[in-house]
């Protein structure tokens, strides 16, 4: 057997009022709000930050595979899962893939990892899906765009969710899409996406899909289907015959946003938290054609829930208030860049400093025990050389020992820099930048984790690091 | 560790003007200052047996020394460069005095340059180290106000309490930079006007952070016993201490941020060098690493100038003001003379070594009879030290 062994979504912490957008631009607003990705965030840090929620300690060893799937992956040319499974701190010996181009393409990777678990290639394979997608300016995908990950681990043992069967359907339909090189989401008349498009398609792919099963369509306790609005939802739920299950609206399309090829697992994170042992759950995406994988709730899914809800990460956020801030964040306007940077990055560097860089490595010395990061090769302490062993710090808590709050080397859209000095709950010093906080609030003993960041684009390759962030 | 006490005598110095010097680059402010000490020391570029040349931020990475020949045709001797951040300026002054105390050569040269006017960008930038990400937009009062966070959080003072007591350092420093020509600045402040200035970086504004100026300064050093042979009052070495450590202190548990062993360190080699046993009595000046308010603070009281957790007394009592019982600072220190990098360890030596001989050049700053005077820079991270302790008569 194989299914879903735990679920995590990650929601950016800012969050924007549609109202912002609407009165920048002189019109009405859509509800709620959607999220908004940091600008030092990226579809891969959010994938990160969702798949860190989503492993633990002693899934690590078992892990066969990760996969990836977005539509805004950070390179055209260079796979995002390889530097996910080095962010995890993952062995390299795992099967790493990324899906892309499709906004099913997070649901083509979860039946191939069902797949691959069912025909006993794969023992356990992490599915990590995020995107940041852009509507043009002023349009209403604009609004309705947000920003998020989820990632969901599949094995064929302690599933919470147990794998029923999945259809998939392909289409070719030039309804949204992105030329190379654009920034924004083309589409063609919403009348004609809408009707041949994703109710057409969706409608034949859960059709075919319950057919397949046997099943009715009343059988289905919950329809965890990705749809771009709430209209379009609710049609589809009607026309399929799953109208009448607990959840009919999708709560995220308001206060989220549609995420792109990640709403599909952030929705099903999100159903895991709140369904009952023995309820069928039949999750449903849409793009270049459909895809369709039915559950059922095997075991108690609060058993194996993430530390952070997707519910309380969405109430612990901080508003963003400023369109133009927005802009900016999202590179539709350049911000004056703040202090020049004097240190020009290598390749070479960064790739031979990997260990501490990305996968967050620290040092103990196995003589005093001393830990330090990044990896130092002579003890701090007791000058040992090379008697150390590494330790990973990125799933660690630790405390603000010192800050500062420097306004001189910020980007103009974002101008106070927060340094911290923090002391891990290893007594590891991490020095270095916090994000996602009001600079105002943070304190001497706030407790902080860490997150993988993007820090800049110099040396014309993206630079990742770890920063801290206030827990929320 | 063997001692130079009164090995080496400095019979000549010069000090540019400090400033925005629009009109100057490296090679003049280097003659400026050069020709000055010629002068002082009444011979010529041909008695120039050495140069250890500093300087931190020149224009491309692999200049070495080559300004010191350039500038002032200094040719076919050995010209060093030395760069150990701030403390660059006195780590050439320092090296100079080794060589000639080791007897290979009679007459050296140290000079600092530091032309930061032509960077383009005010302050001294992001990064300051070695890692793009590691170092990621950390500037220099970004890292200087975790000592003053960890100052505030340890001693129980309130945001307000330690504004104020940092920003009585600027108003002094201030008050002696209006007495000083060769300054940068010359305004007098108020506390509340330091207090509501504009943040640079919680808690320091922008009168808690030093002048980011062009300069340079230079030394020529000689045998104290052919000192008198060039003038009647050379100034004699009596101590010396440098102390590097990491670029990241920071990384060790434990760091508290108060205390700084390169500091510590470095001041005792060179108080005991020099015999001094309580430098708060026996010091009659000293010029030291004010690049922040903050950083000045922390001197005082890894010097031994406070005990730690007193300097805030001291400060409200005055006893570093010019007519206190420590004047520190005299001639404005790096608040108000600026801060050419590479330049303000032999700048400082400067008014050191004017303040002993009574040669100051606004008799208002000069302080009575002084006998030992301490200069100082602190740098990098920061953990870079360096301290030298002059006197105008040996024994």
């Amino acid at each position: 057997m194989a299914g879903i062994v735990r679920a995590a979504g990650y929601v950016p912490y800012l969050k924007m009022d549609r109202k912002v957008i609407a009165a920048a631009w002189e019109r009405s607003a859509l509800p709620g709000c959607r999220s908004v990705a940091n600008h030092d965030e990226d579809s891969l840090t959010m994938a990160a930050e969702a798949a860190q929620a989503c492993l633990k300690e002693e899934d690590r060893s078992r892990l066969s595979g990760i996969f990836f799937a977005s539509t805004t992956a950070p390179y055209l040319e260079k796979q995002a899962a390889a530097l996910l499974a080095t962010a995890l701190d993952l062995d390299r010996g795992i099967l790493t893939v990324d899906y892309a181009h499709s906004l099913r393409s997070s649901l083509s990777a979860l039946r191939l990892a069902l797949d691959a678990v069912s025909a006993g290639t794969a023992d356990t394979i992490l599915v990590a899906a995020a995107d940041t997608r852009q509507g043009y300016p002023r349009s209403d995908p604009e609004q309705q765009f947000g920003d998020g990950a989820a990632a969901v681990l599949v094995g064929g043992s302690n599933e919470v969710l147990e794998y029923m069967g999945g259809y998939g359907l392909n289409d070719y339909i030039t309804d949204v899409w992105r030329n190379p090189g654009d920034r924004y989401v083309r589409a063609w008349e919403g009348r004609f996406i809408t009707s041949v498009g994703y109710m057409a398609l969706m409608k034949e792919v859960i059709s075919s899909l319950l057919t397949k099963l046997g099943l009715k369509p009343s059988e289905v306790d919950r329809a965890v289907v990705a749809a771009p609005d709430q209209r379009s939802l609710k049609d589809l739920l009607k026309v399929t015959g799953m109208d009448k299950e607990e959840a009919a609206a999708d709560s995220l399309l308001n206060e989220v946003g549609f995420t792109g090829a990640a709403h599909p697992l952030l929705m099903l994170t999100e159903a895991l938290e709140k369904a009952r042992p023995g309820q069928t759950l039949l999750v449903a995406g849409y793009g270049d054609g459909a895809e369709a994988l039915l559950f059922r709730v095997a075991a108690n899914p609060a058993s194996e829930a993430p530390k952070h809800s997707v519910g309380e990460q969405i109430t612990a956020r901080g508003a963003l208030n400023s369109y133009a801030r927005f802009l900016s964040y999202k590179e539709s306007v350049e911000p004056l860049p703040g202090e020049p940077f004097r240190i020009l990055p290598s390749a070479s560097a960064t790739w031979r400093e990997r260990d501490s860089l990305l996968r967050c490595r620290g040092s103990r010395c196995r003589e005093c025990g001393e830990v330090a990061f990044p990896i130092q090769r002579v003890c701090n302490n007791c000058r040992s050389l090379d008697r150390f062993e590494t330790v990973r710090l990125s799933g660690l808590q630790g405390k603000v020992f010192s800050f500062s709050q420097d306004n001189l080397a910020g980007r103009s859209d974002d101008p106070v820099v927060v340094q911290t000095v923090v002391e891990m709950e290893n007594s590891a010093r991490f020095y270095g930048l916090m994000t996602d906080c009001r600079p105002a609030d943070v304190r001497v003993g706030m407790p902080v984790r860490l997150t993988l960041r993007r820090f800049h684009e110099l040396g014309d390759f993206h630079n990742y690091f770890w920063k801290c962030r206030p827990v929320r | 560790m063997g001692s130079i006490k009164d090995k080496v005598a400095i019979i000549g110095m010069g000090c540019s003007k400090f400033g925005e010097r629009w009109d100057a680059g490296l090679s003049d402010l280097a003659i400026e200052a050069a020709y000055e000490a010629y002068q002082d020391a009444g011979i010529g570029p041909e008695s120039i047996e050495a140069c250890w040349f500093s300087t931190v931020y020149a224009p491309v990475g692999g200049i070495g020394a080559s300004v010191a020949a350039d500038a002032l045709k200094l040719r076919n001797i050995p010209l060093i460069r030395n760069e150990n951040w701030c403390a660059s300026g006195h780590v050439a002054l320092i090296e100079a005095c080794v060589a000639v105390a080791s007897g290979l050569y009679d007459v050296v040269m140290a000079l600092g340059v530091e032309k930061l006017k032509d960077t383009g960008y005010p302050g001294l930038g992001a990064g300051r180290g070695m890692s793009p990400v590691l170092e990621a937009r950390r500037t220099a009062p970004g890292s200087f106000a975790l000592i003053a966070k960890r100052y505030f959080e340890t001693y129980g003072l309130s945001d307000e309490q330690g504004k104020e007591l940092i920003g009585r350092i600027a108003v002094k420093n201030h008050e002696n930079g209006r007495l000083t020509p060769k300054a940068h600045f010359h305004n007098k402040v108020s506390l509340d006007k330091v207090i509501a200035a504009p943040i640079v970086s919680w808690p320091l504004g922008l009168f808690d952070c030093c002048g980011n100026s062009d300069g340079a300064a230079c030394a020529i050093v000689t045998r104290s016993d052919l000192a008198k042979s060039f003038r009647p009052d050379p100034i004699y070495l009596k101590g010396v201490g440098i102390s590097m450590d990491s670029m990241l202190p920071h990384l060790r548990p434990g760091f508290d941020w108060l205390r700084f062993d390169s500091l510590i360190n470095s001041s005792r080699q060179a108080y005991d060098m020099a015999g001094i046993k309580n430098p708060r009595q026996e010091l009659d000046l000293a010029e030291v690493h004010d690049c922040f308010t903050i950083t000045e603070l922390a001197i005082y009281e890894n010097f031994g100038f406070s005990e730690p957790g007193n300097a805030r007394e001291d400060v409200e009592s005055g006893f570093f003001t010019r007519h206190g019982g420590l004047p520190v600072n005299i001639d404005g220190g790096l608040k108000c003379f600026g801060h050419p990098i590479g330049a303000s360890g032999l700048r400082m030596t400067y008014e050191v070594y004017k303040q002993l001989q009574q040669k100051v050049d606004n008799p208002e700053r000069q302080i009575k009879n002084p006998r030992r005077g301490l200069s100082h820079t602190f740098g990098g991270p920061p953990q870079i030290s360096a301290v030298a302790v002059f006197g105008n008569e040996t024994g």
